[in-house]
């Protein structure tokens, strides 16, 4: 028998040819594309577009309202705007003397020492309230911390300023005498006995700024991967231990997410540091017995008397800067906790 | 008193003779309420029912007194009043949202022709109605009386004078022992007609130590503010060593004690008629029936026994230019709260108006046209 070249355009005559084959159109992966679109897709697409763009909208008017009043004024300013930190002067406004130096420090100051206070507290009673709170306790003990936060604000104010600062004041005189080698203690340009002090108003301040620091962080800790407990339990985990490498690292992020919530409320809390926080004449020197003004507080102590738009600019440029501070504070949590995300 | 029936007297020829001016004067309006008293009362009721006003929270209480004593006197008038502060009251006067503005202190120089604008071209008066007493309260404990006078305040509120056994102070209070702590000033830290006057008394009272000047902020360089006076109050009773200036109702109702000035001729204690010795040595800063005071002469007043410390609220209103309505119900109050609202005025924590200066000022509520 020869052997032949087989015909290669015979069926399995061994050489594979690359025959013709028909490739199926490529389909776009977006499910939703491409398909009919009806009246009612079209107008919920329009309100859901509307809506976020008119909460941009609105935020960027703010804004330019904001600097539009704020310029006029900042123009008849003969002190230099941010490093100014002495009595503000705006009974003559063509020539007004106004700063935020001293409202910037204070502002952060008590803001900060609250959410120094606050953080610890709030972590525990969210771990508490998820982890070792038996069934029957955490429903009302979460129903009692939020209810702290539908406390009005002056309400706080008033607590603090003629409650707990005379509970205060045998605490807050002994650190005044006893540990004034360290600065946070030293008398400052209020009066420690009088209770007017950011002693006292970073503690209503941190009270305030508990229940939302608890609630987000109890939402995100409740939602730790059972499976994650489970083999940390099974590992022979104590209690502790499986907070420690499962809860906490799950949710740090939240954690901060709501740390940096309250920190955004502490810097924009008006009334209650109105009432507490006392006036002064000196310049703030980084102790917790001093008085002063947060940006929100000076505005609110002044707001009845703006009868010129030229003083009432002079003090729209502290909110302003208020404004721009929160933006920035909000931000650096966001990636903060986007970078962390990432990991 | 002879003194009082002869200004009686002077009242109601006075109210007699503009009511005749008035009527040919004012408006061709005949029912114009101008005519229409009511039986069997002494006040004049006329014009519309509903008033309004806006201004200064300082005159609040009182002017919620005349109101009370206008609805008794006239049936069915109400005034209604916002206490929003001096400023916004002036500011809404002027762009003719309300018919008369309280204020603590008379009109800027600058709303000045923007107010005789509102008025149809005439001009604005300030008439001072409400006086209420300005207190230095102190928290100073086993010191029962304390004596003193304008410099040693400009002093301890500019923070020269520091400590209360300071010779200063002692000088003025022979026989009592001061104690050697630290004085601690409260100033009002909101915007406040108190501030302004107390600022200004320094300044007329002693210039030579005043050294910043008055407005309704705090100038003075030392201290520390609390909000309103309630805020005020409660800081010098939280404070040992404090002093504040407050008005004296807040304060007599939490049981602060006093101090006594001392304007030359004697420690003064602050009793209405004290303060009324004051009010009548004060002079108007102009002649006619702008009755806006002088204060320099009210502060500076060296006068035995008086009181210097007062503060002078005014009512803003425009001395011709409403319509017949407005103006009847405008006169109608004004002359209530002189007359039949003073009753209750001491118990509120004001001072009532002395007579001679009453009469003064009706004499200018009669030529509102």
């Amino acid at each position: 028998m020869t052997v032949t070249t087989p015909n290669p355009a015979d069926a399995g005559s061994g050489e594979a040819l690359a025959a013709p084959f028909p490739e199926p159109t490529p389909v776009s992966l977006d499910p939703l594309k491409g398909s009919k679109v009806r009246m009612g897709d079209r107008v919920f697409r329009l309100l859901a577009e509307g809506s976020g763009v008119l909460i941009v909208a609105l935020i960027a008017a703010i804004g330019v309202f904001l600097l539009w009043r704020a310029i006029p004024a900042l123009a008849r300013n003969k002190e230099n705007f941010f490093t100014f930190g002495g009595n503000w002067v705006t009974t003559d406004t063509s020539a007004m003397h106004f700063g935020i130096l001293d409202l910037l420090q204070v502002t952060v100051f008590v803001s900060v020492f609250a959410l120094l206070i606050a953080m610890p507290v709030a972590l525990g009673i969210a771990i508490f309230q998820t982890q070792y709170a038996p069934r029957r306790l955490a429903g009302p003990l979460a129903y009692v911390v939020d209810l702290l936060a539908a406390v009005p604000s002056i309400v706080y104010g008033v607590w603090g300023l003629y409650v707990l600062a005379p509970v205060l004041k045998p605490f807050a005189l002994w650190l005044n005498e006893n540990l004034d080698w360290l600065f946070l203690f030293k008398t400052g340009n209020a009066s420690v006995a009088g209770g007017g002090t950011v002693f006292t108003a970073g503690i209503v301040l941190a009270v305030m700024i508990l229940p939302i620091i608890t609630a987000v962080s109890r939402e995100v800790f409740v939602q730790t991967p059972r499976g994650q407990i489970e083999a940390a339990l099974a590992l022979g985990a104590t209690r502790w231990e499986v907070v420690r490498t499962t809860v906490l690292p799950f949710g740090l992020s939240g954690y901060i997410s709501g740390a940096m919530l309250g920190l955004g409320r502490a810097l924009g809390e008006t009334i209650a540091l109105l009432i507490i926080l006392r006036g002064t004449q000196t310049q703030f020197s980084w102790t917790l017995f001093d008085g002063g003004y947060t940006f929100a507080s000076k505005i609110a102590a002044t707001a009845s008397e703006f009868n010129d738009q030229y003083k009432a600019g002079a003090y729209i440029a502290a909110g302003l800067v208020l404004f721009i501070l929160t933006f920035v504070v909000n931000s650096a949590a966001r990636a903060v906790v986007a970078g962390r995300g990432a990991k | 008193m002879k003194f009082t029936s002869i200004g009686k007297a002077f009242v109601v020829t006075a109210a007699a003779a503009s009511l005749a001016v008035g009527m040919t004067a004012c408006g061709n309006d005949n029912k114009s309420g101008t005519a229409s008293s009511t039986s069997g009362s002494s006040a004049e009721c006329g014009g519309k029912n509903a008033l309004t006003a806006e201004g200064s929270t300082a005159q609040q209480n009182a002017i919620a007194e005349f109101n009370k004593a206008w609805g008794q006197a006239c049936s069915g008038k109400n005034l209604s009043y916002n206490g929003t502060g001096s400023g916004a009251g002036r500011q809404q006067f002027i762009a003719k949202q309300v018919d008369f503005a309280g204020s603590d202190s008379a009109l800027a120089k600058e709303q000045i022709e923007k107010a005789a604008e509102r008025c149809g071209g005439n001009p604005a008066w300030n008439l001072p109605l409400v006086f209420g007493p300005v207190a230095m309260a102190y928290h100073l404990e086993g010191v029962s009386k304390l004596v003193v006078n304008a410099d040693v305040l400009a002093k301890i509120f500019q923070g020269e004078i520091k400590k209360w056994n300071d010779p200063a102070i002692a000088a003025l209070n022979a026989g009592t022992t001061l104690p050697d702590t630290d004085i601690k000033p409260v100033y009002r830290s909101d915007s406040s007609g108190t501030t302004d006057n107390f600022q200004k008394y320094l300044a007329a009272a002693a210039p030579e130590s005043w050294k910043k000047g008055a407005g309704s902020e705090f100038q003075g360089g030392a201290g520390e503010g609390a909000q309103k006076s309630a805020g005020v109050v409660q800081a010098v009773q939280a404070t040992p060593g404090a002093i504040g200036y407050v008005e004296k109702s807040p304060a007599a109702a939490a049981g602060l004690p006093f101090a006594q000035i001392d304007t030359g001729s004697g420690a003064v204690e602050l009793t209405d008629d004290n303060a009324k010795k004051a009010i009548a040595s004060a002079k108007f800063a102009k002649e006619g029936n702008d009755l806006a005071l002088d204060l320099k002469s009210l502060y500076s007043t060296k006068e035995a026994g008086a009181y210097p410390l007062v503060l002078a609220t005014y009512e803003i209103v425009c001395s011709k230019g409403y319509d017949a309505d407005t103006s009847a119900a405008v006169k109608s109050f004004l002359k209530v709260a002189a007359n039949q609202g003073q009753a209750n005025l001491s118990k509120a924590g004001y001072i009532p108006l002395p007579d001679a200066f009453k009469a003064r000022l009706l004499q200018s509520v009669d030529a509102i046209a």
